[in-house]
This record gives structure tokens, C-alpha cells and sequence, in this order.
């Protein structure tokens, strides 16, 4: 399989090096033998027809920041099989992801994505672009990270009905208000500390402003329920001027409180809301839980890290190894 | 308090009119008849669904008159449909009248504050409010969690509901 990386930071360069590292492992265990063949960050390009070595990659952008000379290579240009997308997501227009990605869906080559921008903000091309064209696309790294959310519910519950989804979607959220009801803290303490702590961003708004949430619905909503929705559909939240005390409040009831990112109907919400504390949902810390209530399986929920590089390299690559099921590259 | 009242009418005209009037003599508050024509019973009759909103004395009066005018009852159940849920509401809950708030929930007649614990960490400080509230049924809900949304909007207080109501 011949790999398009685009977008380099923390989580392209994990897809390489695991890649690199589990080499003949992939081989053996599934007949899976990837190649890089160009890769790209916001400034440079590196292409070689018969795969580029990880490792100088890696070394390469660690000392001098970039991974080659200059940008001239257009996909149109490239023998690729695979498009994997890790550029930064963008909510005005979805770009450079959306284009790649189409680019590549018009190619008839696939894409394995983990940038949510593009799903959210143009599903319904992507979905007509990858049909009519015979391209598979992937992105169960988009939403909840490791934990196999996409997959579970397109193949193992496939030939149910899913009726509702409901799930705490975004790590950095859950970190604050783990925090704030187990020390009876202040928000804006427990966000500087999550920010020294490297688990909220030094611009939170994305995360605790309920926006990250809101676009993995979309992408849920859209994807397992044929909904067509946008990011505007969805009725947002944040944790902002959430009190201690109101974590205190819902502790006397044996509740906590838990940014929830719900699918009911044809509603699409997210928002604070009290659980009971022993629910499956409580989960702590930064972890993730997404619930599917289905007409045949009943309810399933299932719980993991939902960010981290090693966690999202975990899903790109199982999205991969599943194209090369179906495609049978050498 | 709701009732709901299974009759069985007869099917000759100016039955369901006859077996209303039982209703309205006593000013009974009438929130649905449903008339299952299509159902009807092997020996004829045509079942009829009347629910109301009614005091325990009202009733046996509505019961007894019906009698009189030789209207089958079937069955009268009370639905205890009253649902009690919480609410916690952040922002300068007390500066933007907490009494007012409580007041708007309890004239809708769907709902009543049944609790209120408040947290005030300090002057100036927003404040945290928790509401039990006991409301009629599912519709009383959410209508009940609409309201607290609006008023919410208009004082700038935050929202924080339970997850499945
Ligand atoms: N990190 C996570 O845990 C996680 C989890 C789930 C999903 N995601 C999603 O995965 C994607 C990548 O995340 P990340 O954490 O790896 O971000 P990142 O560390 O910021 O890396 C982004 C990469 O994209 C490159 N880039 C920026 N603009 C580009 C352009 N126009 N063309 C080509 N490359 C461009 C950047 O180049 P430079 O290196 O030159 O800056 C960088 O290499 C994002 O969409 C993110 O939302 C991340």
C-alpha cells in the first residue's frame, strides 16, 4: 500500500513511526506492508516512488522542521494508494483537509482521515465523491479516538436500527469536571492546571466551548444515522462558568455533572448535564464513553481514551488495515 | 390530579353529548375524549376514553351522575403521572429574583418548586441554585424544562438538567 501523509504534527508522525516499528509485524499478522510515499507538512514535501524512510523523516523534521525542499507535487502528480489526512481541523471551511481528501476521492484512491473539519462541515459530497468514484473512506479517528466508535456501529451492530447516541466525547472537558468535583475547585484553576498538564489547549475555547463535541455528533449523526447536518444544527453548551458549587449541588444527589454530547430524535444537543454518579457514562478523568442504543442489540457503550497521539495512530491504522482487507495491495 | 374514565356508549345518537354533560355539570376540566368507533365491543357498544383533570371529590360525583344517566363505566383510573426532577441554575440567581423564577414555574399549574438549596460563595460572586420540581407527567416536563430554559435566557443564569429528562 502506497501512502499519501499529509499533515506531519503529532499524529502523522506517530502513524509513521508505528508503521516503521511494527513493519514486520503488519506483514506477517495481515499481509499489510505499507510504504510512505509522499508526505507533507504546512512548508515542505518529500516524495520518493519507492517509499521514504521513517526514520530520516522523523529526524529530519525534529532537527531542521521540515520534511523536504519546498512543495511542487500536486496528488495529481503522485502514484499513491492511500490518502492518510492529518492536517489541523478547520471549521471555516474545512480546509487544506476537505480538498485533499476530495482530490483523492476523485482520484479513486481512498482516504483514512482523523481531521474532523471536513466531515462536518461537507459530509454529504464526501459521501456522494467517495460512491461514485469506488473510494473508501475512513475516519473513525475523527471521533473518540482509540475507542472503536464508527466501526463497532457500521460493522459489528450492522443490521440494527441505532435509536440514540449519547457519549462524553471530548477528554478535555471531562478532565476539568473530574477535577473540580473530586477537589471542590475553582474552573479557572483546574483549566491552568490542565493546560500546564498539556490536556486542554492554551486557546480551551474549541474544547470547553462545546465545539469539539458538537462536530463529533454531527460526524456521529451523519454517518450512523443518515442524518445530513451541519455543526449550526446542533444546540451547544459549554462547561464555561461552571461554579464548584454547582458540582457540589449535584453531588449531595448523588449526580455528577458531565459535558454530554446526545443524538435523540432529530435533536441534536450538547450540554452539561447531570448523571447519576454509578451510570455507565460517569466515567472520569479524560477518558471518553459513547453510548448506542439499538433496536436488536440494545444498548452498548463502550469507553477509552479519546485523544493522545499513540490512541489516534491506533484507529488510522486499523482503518487502514481494514482497506487493505478489502483491496489487496502489495 | 388526572383520571382517566373507559366508558362504553351506546351507538344511537346523542350518547357522547348525553354522557359529557355528566362532565360539565361539574365544570370537570376535560383534556381529551377519545371515541373508538372503529373498535367497537361484541355487544355493540362503542368505547369511549374520557381524561380529566379532577379533585378526588369532583370525581365521585362526575361517577355517580354518569350513572344516573345510564352511561357504562368500565373502568376510572387515576394516573399518578407527577414526575419530580432537578435543576441546577448558575449566574446571579438571587440578584435576578429567585422568588420570581420560582413563581413563573409554579403559575404554569403543570409544575411546583418543591425544593430550593442555594450556594452564594460570596457578594459579587455568581451563585448556584438547585430546584427539585414536581411536575405533571412527561409533556409537564418538558414543558416545565422549556420555561426554565427562557427564563434562564431572559436573567443570564446557566442550565445544567439531568441527562434524560
Ligand atoms: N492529537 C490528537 O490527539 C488528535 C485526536 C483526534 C483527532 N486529531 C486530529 O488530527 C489532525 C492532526 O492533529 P495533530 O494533533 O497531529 O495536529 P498538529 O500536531 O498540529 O499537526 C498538524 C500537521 O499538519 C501540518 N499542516 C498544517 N497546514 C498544512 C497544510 N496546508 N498542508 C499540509 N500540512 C499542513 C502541520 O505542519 P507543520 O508541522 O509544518 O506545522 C503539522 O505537521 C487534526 O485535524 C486533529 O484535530 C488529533
Amino acid at each position: 500500500m502506497k501512502i499519501a501523509l499529509l499533515g506531519f504534527g503529532t499524529v502523522g508522525q506517530k502513524v509513521a513511526k508505528i508503521l516503521e516499528s511494527r513493519k514486520n509485524f503488519y506483514e506477517n499478522k495481515y499481509g499489510f506492508s505499507p510504504e510512505i510515499v509522499l508526505v507533507e507538512d504546512s512548508n515542505s514535501q518529500g516524495y520518493h516512488t519507492n517509499g521514504l524512510n521513517p526514520k530520516k523523516l522523523l529526524e529530519r523534521k525534529e532537527e531542521k522542521g521540515d520534511v523536504g525542499s519546498g512543495r511542487k507535487l500536486d496528488l495529481n502528480d503522485v502514484e499513491f494508494d492511500v490518502l492518510v489526512e492529518c492536517t489541523p481541523t478547520n471549521l471555516e471551511d474545512g480546509e487544506p483537509g476537505l480538498s485533499n481528501i476530495l482530490q483523492s476521492l476523485e482520484l479513486g484512491r481512498d482516504v483514512v482521515t482523523s481531521n474532523k473539519g471536513p466531515l462536518a462541515i461537507a459530509w454529504e459530497e464526501l459521501k456522494q465523491t467517495s460512491s461514485k468514484n469506488d473510494s473508501i473512506l475512513r475516519y473513525e479517528a475523527t471521533v473518540g479516538g482509540a475507542m472503536p466508535t464508527i466501526n463497532l456501529a457500521k460493522d459489528s451492530l450492522a443490521g440494527n436500527k441505532i435509536k440514540q447516541i449519547r457519549g462524553i466525547l471530548n477528554g478535555t472537558c471531562n478532565y476539568i469536571l473530574s477535577r473540580m468535583r473530586g477537589g471542590g475547585l475553582p474552573y479557572d484553576h483546574v483549566l491552568s492546571e490542565a493546560q500546564d498538564l498539556g490536556i486542554a489547549e492554551a486557546d480551551p475555547s474549541y474544547d470547553v466551548e462545546g465545539i469539539d463535541t458538537a462536530l463529533k455528533i454531527v460526524i456521529l449523526a451523519n454517518s450512523l444515522l443518515d442524518f445530513n447536518v451541519k455543526y449550526s444544527d446542533v444546540d451547544v453548551t459549554g462547561i464555561t462558568g461552571i461554579t464548584s458549587e454547582a458540582l457540589d449541588l449535584a453531588n449531595e444527589e448523588n449526580r455528577v455533572i458531565k459535558l454530554i454530547g446526545k443524538v435523540n430524535g432529530d435533536k441534536l444537543e450538547v450540554g452539561p448535564k447531570m448523571i447519576p454518579k454509578n451510570h455507565p457514562l460517569a466515567v472520569k478523568g479524560t477518558l471518553n464513553v459513547a453510548s448506542l442504543k439499538t433496536d436488536l442489540a440494545g444498548e452498548i457503550t463502550i469507553t477509552g481514551k479519546g485523544a493522545g497521539a499513540s490512541e489516534t495512530a491506533s484507529s488510522i491504522i486499523s482503518d487502514l488495515i481494514s482497506i487493505n482487507r478489502v483491496r489487496n495491495f502489495r | 390530579m388526572i383520571n382517566t374514565l373507559n366508558l362504553e356508549l351506546k351507538d344511537i345518537p346523542g350518547q357522547l353529548e348525553k354522557a359529557l354533560g355528566g362532565f360539565s355539570k361539574h365544570d370537570a376540566n376535560i383534556l381529551s375524549v377519545v371515541h373508538h368507533r372503529e373498535d367497537k365491543t361484541p355487544r355493540g357498544t362503542v368505547p369511549v376514553e374520557v381524561k380529566v383533570d379532577v379533585g378526588e371529590v369532583v370525581i365521585e360525583k362526575i361517577i355517580e351522575d354518569l350513572r344516573s344517566r345510564d352511561v357504562e363505566i368500565v373502568k376510572v383510573g387515576e394516573e399518578n403521572l407527577s414526575r419530580s426532577f432537578m435543576v441546577i441554575l448558575i449566574g446571579h440567581v438571587v440578584h435576578s429574583d429567585i422568588r420570581d423564577t420560582i413563581n413563573k414555574i409554579d403559575d404554569t399549574g403543570l409544575a411546583e418548586v418543591k425544593d430550593l438549596s442555594l450556594k452564594m460563595p460570596g457578594i459579587n460572586k455568581e451563585s448556584t441554585a438547585r430546584l427539585f420540581i414536581k411536575a405533571d407527567g412527561e409533556s409537564g416536563v418538558k414543558k416545565t424544562i422549556n420555561l426554565i430554559k427562557d427564563i434562564a435566557k431572559e436573567k443570564e443564569l446557566k442550565v445544567i438538567t439531568e441527562m434524560d429528562v
